[in-house]
């Protein structure tokens, strides 16, 4: 097996309980959070509010150009105009914008530095985290970007990549590096007033991952971004940029972790994916922020806009597993604008004691035979509330767009629930859109089939959950997809027992 | 090698089960037989430790051991196997997987490491022959879009790759057409030997044919009424059950 899942290691205690559904929610409702951990490392930390000084000592702190400076005071100008979105199926005490700290880094982090000499207290955190950095030197085919509260405090395998002519690098140093890069391709897929979240991140955001891959070049390894917020009472407001140059080709992983806290903590990324003629992007995350306890108190709300754009003969595989988050709002989007390009949305979420997800994807077909999927799976347990929300659009001139879309939920006990908002518009009569949903729950004998063959109630779930799951795993790079599973067994058989 | 004694079980405050006697040795073939609601079916679940049914008076043994505190999962570690009347289905999850987690499951509950996939392999191979099973068959989800027949044979196949001491094969032939019948038979036949036990509850004659029990019992309300050798499933074939409720209402 890769040492790679070893930076995942997760560990947790199974006992047996006997299974009767009453039981199996009481003991959803007990799980522990796996990475409820806070290192203390001293930190640098904006005063909490937000206003045009804050933007503007922000991009100061990053030392950027000017035009990035009127870029992010355009953005907060839009913010300010704008109401926060409500017609999402979740519901959440708005968070008071003013009351959190738009900036925090690390104060031992320097970008300068190499691997070996990140403080040691970071480094353990990586090591609870799974992750170290060290052993990330040594393996192979992963590049790993990390972005620890506001700040990007490593990437590995900058040599290797640059050699291929990759630009892998914290979007903070790309705006200084590759101006003209980020420039042209900052905001063309999410505009600043794209929404609420959106505006907000492009006026605040500190960091995030960069990357470039050129004409032709098929990128070696996975590349992967781990984040993390721990400072209390802050945002992460990360920026991610991934340009696909003409028949490029990368896989890029993404994961996430939070430590324990009462109060919600605020993450509002923007992800914004460039396909150029013939590329590819296989962009996969698995997102475990902390969701919060088992009376619902705390977790981090995420807001999140995903969105890629496919030139001429390119594809989009977006591949999530949603396990953590107190509510989540996120609708990772494929526009299919040049002809024959093919957009898919391969996803998991899973919601335990008081989660709420609304998640979902849109496809909007502009260009002629362009082709979406759409698999989705969701599993609720607990008092939890899960939606899934798509939309399929297809314009007038997109002559031979196909769609399949498949939305299945799997309901654990009596209390949660489980809801699918498809809309689907259609403006050309050559499409065909096909939509199917089923809707199914675990049976107390599904159970006690697995429990006669000698198969502990445990065990027995995450062999169905992972079996109902299986389509979505199957699309994870091979050591995600055990990991995936690792973290479907935690998320809710962890917790029985 | 299972002793049950005055056996009481329930379901919803209603009893079912009202003090069951039965003794099955190794190597030995019992056929249990009633009418519909006779509670035939529930004992085979009360065996194999289904908690929807409680238990209010009586006990079961597992060569010499009481099973009363001892949870589904291990009865079937220490030996006890159930093919189920309606299989459940469990969608994605293979034939194959569901096999190898189940054996891995209980070889880790007596301390030893998985099977090795070679030694895996030769086991299924070598099972699905003794069953006639396409291997093609096993790569499908377990249970899902199979026949009735398809199940049944399942069933069988699993009892042959975990090889229990107490195989409890409650209505295997209710489905099967004639020429699954006859394999169904010939696998169970092959995987009886003097240190297993196999209890067999039907409804028919028919399967008897093929599998000769050693005792027949005839369950009517929650009890045995009547125990005899294998001639007495002729007796019922020919008379029906009403001569013995009859009987017991006496």
């Amino acid at each position: 097996m890769s040492k790679f899942l070893t930076h995942f290691l997760f560990t947790y205690y199974i006992e047996y309980m006997a299974y009767t559904e009453e039981e199996l929610k009481k003991e959803l409702e007990t799980k522990e959070y796996e990475y409820g951990f806070y290192t203390d490392i001293e930190s640098d930390t904006f005063p909490v509010g937000l206003n045009e000084e804050i933007v503007i000592a922000i991009s100061k702190k990053k030392e950027e150009p000017e035009w990035m400076t009127q870029w992010r005071l355009e953005a907060f100008r839009i913010w300010e105009s704008m109401e926060e979105p409500t017609w999402a199926n979740v519901h959440y005490e708005k968070p008071d914008f003013q009351k959190i700290s738009y900036y925090s880094a690390p104060k031992s982090a320097d970008p300068n530095k190499t691997l070996d000499d990140v403080d040691p207290d970071l480094l353990e955190m990586y090591r609870k985290l799974g992750i170290s950095v060290d052993e990330q030197k040594k393996l192979q085919n992963v590049a790993v970007d990390i972005v620890v509260d506001s700040v990007s405090v490593a990437t590995t395998f900058k040599k290797t990549l640059a050699e291929k002519g990759i630009i892998f690098m914290p979007i903070s140093e790309a705006i200084k590096e590759h101006p003209e890069l980020v420039k042209k391709y900052i905001g063309s897929v999410v505009p600043q007033k794209d929404n609420f979240y959106a505006a907000l991140n492009s006026a605040v955001f500190t960091d995030g991952s960069f990357c470039y891959i050129p004409k032709g070049v098929r990128c070696p390894m996975e590349l992967s971004t781990y984040f993390r917020i721990n400072q209390a009472g802050t945002g992460q407001f990360e920026r991610t940029l991934l340009i696909a140059d003409e028949d490029s080709y990368v896989s890029y992983l993404e994961g996430c972790t939070a430590p324990s806290r009462d109060e919600n903590q605020l993450h509002a990324a923007v992800v914004e994916l460039i396909a150029l003629d013939g590329a590819e992007i296989k962009y996969s995350t698995v997102q475990n922020w902390f969701p919060g306890n088992s009376e619902g108190k705390g977790g981090v709300f995420n807001f999140v806009t995903k969105r890629a754009i496919c030139e001429k003969n390119a594809k989009v595989s977006w591949t999530q597993v949603e396990t953590g988050s107190a509510v989540t709002w996120k609708y990772p989007s494929c526009i299919l604008k040049g002809d024959n390009s093919i957009g898919e949305f391969y996803s998991i979420a899973v919601t335990n004691n008081y989660q709420q997800a609304d998640t979902g994807t849109k496809m909007i077909h502009l260009g002629k035979n362009t082709k979406s999927t759409i698999i989705s799976k969701g599993i609720s347990a607990g008092k939890s509330q899960n939606s899934y929300r798509g939309l399929v659009q297809i314009n007038s001139r997109a002559d031979g767009a196909r769609n399949f879309s498949q939305c299945d939920s799997l309901l654990m006990g009596n209390e949660c629930g489980a809801h699918t908002f498809p809309y689907i518009e259609a403006k050309n009569k050559t499409a065909m859109i096909e939509h199917e949903a089923t809707t199914s729950k675990i049976g107390e004998d599904q159970i006690f089939y697995c429990n006669q063959r000698g198969i502990d109630t445990e065990k027995a779930i995450a062999l169905i959950v992972n079996g109902f799951s299986k389509e979505v795993l199957n699309k994870l790079p091979m050591e995600f997809a055990v990991e995936a599973q690792k973290l479907l067994e935690i998320s809710l058989e962890g917790s029985v027992g | 090698m299972l002793k049950i004694k005055d056996l009481h079980a329930s379901v919803d405050d209603k009893e079912i089960l009202r003090g069951i006697n039965l003794e099955v040795k190794a190597g030995e073939v019992h056929a249990i037989m009633g009418p519909n609601g006779s509670g035939k079916s529930t004992l085979a679940s009360v065996i194999a430790g289904n908690e929807r049914f409680e238990v209010t008076q009586g006990s079961i043994e597992l060569s010499g051991e009481d099973l009363e505190e001892v949870s589904p999962e291990e009865r079937a570690h220490k030996g006890v196997f159930l093919s189920f009347q309606y299989p459940v289905e469990i969608p994605g999850v293979s034939v194959t997987n569901f096999m190898k987690t189940a054996i891995n499951e209980s070889r880790k509950a007596k301390g030893l490491e998985d099977m090795p996939a070679k030694d895996m392999l030769k086991l299924i191979r070598e099972k699905s022959e003794l069953l006639e099973i396409d291997r093609k068959f096993l790569s499908r989800s377990l249970n899902e879009g199979f026949s009735g027949g398809e199940k049944k044979r399942n069933e069988i196949f699993q009892m042959a790759m975990l090889e229990p001491k107490v195989a409890i094969l409650d209505e295997t032939d209710s489905g099967l057409d004639i020429d699954a019948l006859r394999i169904v038979a010939s696998g169970v036949n092959k995987l009886k030997s003097k240190d297993n036990a196999v209890i067999l509850i039907t409804h028919y004659q028919r399967l008897l044919e093929y599998i000769v029990p050693d005792f027949v019992h005839v369950l009517h309300n929650g009890k045995i009424v009547k125990s005899g050798g294998k001639e007495l499933a002729l007796e019922l074939e020919e008379k029906g059950y009403d001569w013995l409720k009859q009987e017991t209402a006496v």
